[in-house]
């Protein structure tokens, strides 16, 4: 009997999804694979070492860039969550009012424009504030990344926010909480998964960003991606493998509890 | 009566006004460090260069001219500048193949996932969520790590004595597609995924019940069903590739370069930040043209729902 028929086959999807899988999670196999390499190149494998990964942990660049990337993300990602919050609550679960398009247009607009055209505006803006100020710490960084990762923080709350049952809040109201009270006990709550959503697509988007911290940053203010794309237009050692395996379990970490945050919606 | 339509009238402005004053932190934040910014490259495209980079206080054209034109040095005559119009042309060209290639791939990539059993469905699309949350630079870097003369590829064909010295694959065009394809591929697969889970298999099986091949039913019932996300994939991909700055500077190198190495060109080693002021103006314009294509296509969509 021929192979029984579904409406759903495709001849030939099945084996390019397959390849696409493939193709998505070799290259990062080998990467990984190569960071445990005893020797230096890429050619042979000379054997299970963790040598690459001690040098990267005895590299006191390595450790202040990627303590100042945590830094700058988690400032980031909180203003950005606290902003997003307060923004969703403002545009959702209401009827259209004037200049609410315009609020979403004007939240979503850093996903719109090329990175580059916000890297090249914020060199030109913070470079004058530079000379008027003479400030040159790290709240340039904090700034920038704060206004990129709101419209990611925006997302899940907003999504949150539209799905979530409006009863509980008038019960509360009926039952004489003050405006206060039933955002505090009753909205708050339900909408923390979203929140926590918000939070960690920031912090990751934060923690990820190449090109406005390479536009932005000020001499010795390099992140971990920075410090890593210089190293790597200079010379490729494993020790570039090491740090992008560690940088690769702590994303592929924060994307697994984002998964089952964002499962125990339903 | 009208005491009570007064007072729902200063409830519903008291409601929109605390709702801006909600909205106002982060409407602040972004006009300070992402939006007002881009109105002073307005600015700058229109004056002269200073001589350490920066501006000098005087209107200019030239930043704008010198994005298709160059002056002669010696007798100050005009000419197409040819060497920015292949940047343009090469960055518009590699982001459309980038865009048809992800599509292509994508596609039946996200009709895989779309047609799983719910619970196994999680998991392969999981699958394209972890690289999608995984570093783009750390992505180009394993592109980097196959293809580089001392590569992966390189010295697997080296030591089968296939070739005597490494293929040249890193810095060229090739390079950069391949690896724009790998790290804006979950970019694709994503919104295409979320417009064909929600596929409506009777009307598959009702092609089928009148004698439609599965080519014809792919071609007539899914794809125009699952159209609004094949554009909101292409505008995804196509978009940061056009402006994509991390994966052509890798594995482009210095010669292949595209409008986002450009632009950085013109305020580093270039300062002639004029000229790059109004190449990134350019290059939003581009983009501007891509997602009003977009809106107009998604508009023409839903109306053809509700009709």
């Amino acid at each position: 009997m021929a192979r029984s028929f579904s409406v759903r086959r495709q001849r030939g999807f099945t084996t390019i999804a397959m390849v696409c899988f493939a193709a998505l999670y070799l290259p990062i196999a080998v990467l990984v694979f190569y960071s445990f390499n005893a020797g230096e190149s890429l050619a042979s494998f000379d054997g299970m070492s963790l040598r690459w990964f001690e040098k990267a942990f005895q590299n006191q660049q390595v450790i202040d860039a990627s303590l100042r990337s945590l830094q700058i993300a988690s400032i980031a990602a909180v203003i950005a969550t606290i902003a997003a919050t307060m923004a969703a609550l403002a545009t959702t679960r209401t009827e259209p009012y004037r200049g609410l398009t315009m609020k979403y247009a004007f939240i979503n607009q850093p996903l719109m424009i090329p990175e580059i055209v916000t890297a090249v505006a914020l060199l030109i803006f913070f470079a004058r504030i530079k000379i008027w100020t003479g400030y040159s710490g790290l709240g340039y960084l904090v700034a920038a990344h704060t206004a990129f990762c709101i419209p990611f923080a925006y997302l899940p709350i907003r999504a949150r926010l539209e799905n979530m049952d409006l009863t509980l809040e008038k019960a509360a109201a009926d039952l004489y909480a003050t405006p206060w009270n039933a955002f505090r006990y009753v909205t708050l709550p339900l909408l923390w998964p979203g929140i926590l959503a918000g939070f960690m697509l920031a912090f990751v988007i934060s923690l990820d960003d190449v090109v406005i911290t390479e536009f932005v940053k000020s001499a010795g203010q390099d992140t971990l991606p920075t410090y890593m794309l210089g190293q790597i237009r200079r010379s490729i050692t494993p020790e570039m493998n090491a740090i992008s395996t560690l940088f690769l379990g702590l994303s592929i970490c924060v994307v697994i509890v984002f998964f089952v945050v964002n499962r125990n919606r339903a | 009566m009208t005491d009570a339509v007064a007072t729902v009238e200063t409830e519903k402005t008291r409601d929109i006004r605390k709702r801006w004053l909600l909205s106002l932190p982060a409407l602040l934040i972004i006009l300070a460090a992402a939006s007002g910014p881009l109105l002073i490259v307005v600015a700058y495209s229109f004056l002269t260069p200073g001589p350490y980079g920066d501006v000098v206080w005087q209107p200019s054209l030239d930043g704008w001219i010198n994005v298709f034109l160059e002056k002669d040095i010696f007798d100050d005559t005009l000419s197409l500048a040819s060497a920015h119009i292949s940047i343009f042309v090469r960055s518009v060209v590699l982001s459309l193949v980038t865009t048809v290639l992800t599509l292509a791939i994508g596609f039946p990539t996200a009709y895989f996932i779309a047609t799983r059993r719910e619970t196994t469905r999680e998991l392969w699309l999981l699958l394209i969520t972890i690289p999608f949350w995984t570093n783009l630079l750390i992505r180009t870097f394993a592109i980097l790590e196959i293809i580089r003369n001392e590569g992966l590829i390189n010295g697997l064909l080296l030591r089968a004595g296939l070739i005597a010295k490494p293929l040249q694959m890193l810095f060229t065009d090739g390079a950069i597609l391949t690896g724009m394809v790998y790290v804006y591929l979950p970019l694709m697969v994503l919104p295409l995924y979320a417009s064909m889970e929600k596929l409506d298999f009777r009307l598959v099986e009702a092609g089928y019940d009148l004698y439609a091949t599965p080519f014809k039913v792919l071609r007539r019932i899914i794809i125009p069903l699952v159209k609004p996300g094949i554009i909101a994939g292409s505008i995804l991909v196509f978009i940061p590739a056009l402006g994509a700055y991390v994966t052509p500077s890798i594995l482009g190198g210095g010669k292949n370069l595209m409008l986002g190495n450009l632009i950085e060109l013109q305020f580093g080693q270039g300062r002639n930040w004029p000229l790059g002021s109004a190449l990134s103006i350019a290059l939003m314009l581009i983009v501007m043209v891509a997602l009003l294509f977009y809106v107009r296509n998604a508009g023409s969509q839903g109306s053809r729902q509700h009709g």
